[in-house]
């Protein structure tokens, strides 16, 4: 399923909202998060999952095709953790 | 760096604040969608959700875990686990949103 195909199932579980506005609330939704994580907060939709970010320290890296050293500086990366429903659910539980 | 958790709660008052629509309409929304998504890999299929990430769902095979405490051997189950991988424009935001 892509963000199309979503936007589509809710308009047409929505006959009375306008498909502009189904697609502004579905992108209102992902952006948030995005923003959120952003900002250094977690989102954490029960049931579902847990959008948080995580420190990668620095470190000295090498480029794999030299071998020379390099050294990669500390980062935030986006992470996702299953909720317990969704992972239950998918083990037919 | 003050961390905030956000919940539906603050998804659905975004969606009241940006669409117009009432906090009950908002919140019924926000939780549809979570219910479209989920539904959709719980049927086994990918979500793609361009410029935010892709929601996957690989199988993992049986294999013989170890009770760390114990040390028995404990048989795992084949099993389905979900895997989110944050597309490039969510990675330079959250890099960026967060250096120091």
């Amino acid at each position: 399923m892509i963000r199309s195909e979503l936007i589509q199932r809710i308009a047409d579980e929505n006959p009375h909202l306008y498909q502009r506005d189904v697609e502004k609330i579905v992108n209102t939704i992902f952006d948030e998060v995005i923003e959120a994580m952003a900002s250094g907060d977690r989102v954490e939709l029960r049931g579902f999952g847990a959008f948080s970010v995580k420190k990668r320290d620095a470190r000295v890296g090498r480029n794999p095709r030299t071998g020379e050293s390099v050294s990669v500086k500390e980062k935030h990366v986006p992470f996702f953790k299953t909720g317990k429903l969704l992972r239950d659910r998918l083990n037919d539980n | 760096m003050v961390d905030k958790t956000l919940t539906r709660m603050d998804l659905a008052e975004a969606v009241h604040a940006e669409v117009g629509l009432s906090r009950n309409d908002s919140a019924d929304l926000v939780e549809s969608v979570l219910t479209h998504v989920s539904d959709a890999l719980v049927r086994g299929e990918a979500v793609k959700i361009s410029s935010f990430g892709t929601f996957s769902v690989r199988a993992k095979a049986a294999r013989i875990g170890r009770n760390p405490k114990t040390g028995e051997e404990v048989p795992i189950h084949p099993r389905r686990v979900l895997t989110f991988r944050p597309s490039h424009l969510m990675k330079g935001r959250v890099a960026t949103g967060n250096k120091s």
